[in-house]
């Protein structure tokens, strides 16, 4: 049915067939020489391969196995996080937010879907999603609820709105029995949600 | 714009639904569209990607995936600025008399641009108005262009947390209108501020907002 889609807005509706449109849009760069279709492999392998929660852990892990790293991270977290290698688009102005015993903090962006991509990786989809975005902000503890995240009421949520080009991440607090484990032990105990802070570990 | 992009503090959108063991992209045409979005020519700036993905409307916005809506704009956006025309979109044949480019980037380039941080932050003479610990209120103002003012902080009264120093100013930048850096501040409101008397007394929620966007209150 080639006719029931007509191409007259410019692509603001959604097409019949994404992933045909796509791959034309694609061909149609590479033929007029202005992408290499290398480069496209080369930008998804890193996203799926270099950058992740992982990156992420390992700052939390050796901010909770070295004090005066965790004081760096607290005080400049850009700096501190490229120490350990982490850097690029989407983690250029860096902000770690510690959750404590009475402090959770959780991080959200209402007008997009702003995510400190170096430390964390792409974003899942419902961090991108209408629910998560308009909810976050007005109802935190019930967006922790459908997380399975209870608080107890007398601890402060603190809500980051990523309005601007600043990135929040969360070092959650660390497990009760994980005193003696060493970093590599630690990260593997950090999750993505937990430096979100829709989870607590 | 007051777009429905700007969702803080919406009811009825639905639940959140986690997907356990997420993939990074869900189908094979998501990943070229992050990859061409990074890649191509004329995707014009940071802000001006996101003003293209508000201007799609509402109805749509709200229908549409994520990566339809980067589709659409990273389109939209090759139009504007020249890079394809329509007849070449909807045909996907490139136009035989039109001289062939050369790649913004380049296989070898990819990961070290990647991993390199630029900075919105810039030097200017101008001293911030405001200071850690001064009260300000957000401007009630509805600008049909972009801004990164979400309407549920207008004309609410938050305290300053700190000055990140003068960052590009989004909705200057959007517009073609340059950088125009203005001091960043983190502004906390507290949740009662915002929603009200049913409010938890402690919570809050803090945004990074330029100073043009405050007035001292």
């Amino acid at each position: 049915m080639p006719h029931d889609h007509p191409h007259h807005d410019h692509g603001q509706e959604p097409p019949s067939d994404i992933a045909l449109r796509v791959k034309a849009l694609e061909s149609l760069l590479v033929e007029k020489g202005l992408v290499d279709p290398a480069a496209l492999d080369a930008i998804v392998d890193y996203y799926e391969t270099r950058v992740g929660p992982r990156n992420g852990a390992r700052v939390v892990a050796k901010a909770w196995s070295d004090p005066a790293f965790r004081q760096r991270l607290l005080a400049d977290a850009t700096t501190a996080i490229a120490e350990l290698g982490y850097a690029g688009g989407q983690g250029e102005h860096m902000v770690a937010v510690e959750n404590t015993p009475t402090t959770h903090n959780l991080v959200v962006c209402t007008l997009c879907s702003c995510y400190p991509w170096p430390v964390l990786g792409l974003p899942p989809v419902w961090y991108k999603s209408a629910p998560y975005r308009s909810r976050a902000v007005i109802d935190p503890r019930g967006v922790l609820a459908e997380f399975g995240t209870e608080l107890a009421p007398d601890v402060e949520v603190r809500v980051w709105d990523s309005t601007a080009e600043v990135r929040y991440l969360v070092v959650p607090e660390r497990p009760a029995g994980a005193e003696g484990l060493d970093e590599a032990a630690l990260a593997a105990l950090v999750t993505r949600d937990g430096m979100i802070g829709t989870a607590r570990l | 714009m007051n777009g429905v992009h700007d969702m803080g503090g919406m009811h009825g959108l639905g639940p959140i639904a986690p997907e356990a063991d997420e993939p990074v992209f869900h189908a094979a045409w998501e990943r070229r569209v992050h990859a061409l979005v990074i890649a191509s020519p004329t995707r014009g700036n940071i802000d001006a990607g996101r003003h293209r993905r508000e201007l799609i409307p509402g109805p749509d916005y709200l229908r549409m995936t994520y990566y339809e809506r980067w589709f659409a704009a990273l389109c939209a956006m090759l139009l504007q600025g020249g890079a394809v025309t329509a007849e070449e979109l909807a045909s996907g044949v490139a136009d035989p008399a039109a001289p062939k480019g050369t790649p913004r980037l380049a296989p070898d380039q990819v990961v070290p641009a990647l991993s390199r941080s630029g900075s919105y932050l810039r030097d200017t003479a101008a001293a911030p108005a405001f200071s850690a610990g001064d009260r300000v209120r957000a401007r009630n103002r509805h600008p049909t262009g972009h801004t990164r003012l979400p309407r549920y902080v207008r004309g609410r009264t938050g305290v300053i947390e700190r000055c990140h120093g003068a960052h590009v100013f989004p909705d200057s930048h959007a517009h073609g209108g340059g950088e125009a850096p203005r001091p960043l501040y983190t502004v906390r409101f507290s949740a009662s501020e915002l929603w009200g008397p049913d409010a938890a007394a402690r919570d809050s929620v803090s945004l990074d907002l330029w100073e043009p966007y405050l007035e001292r209150a």
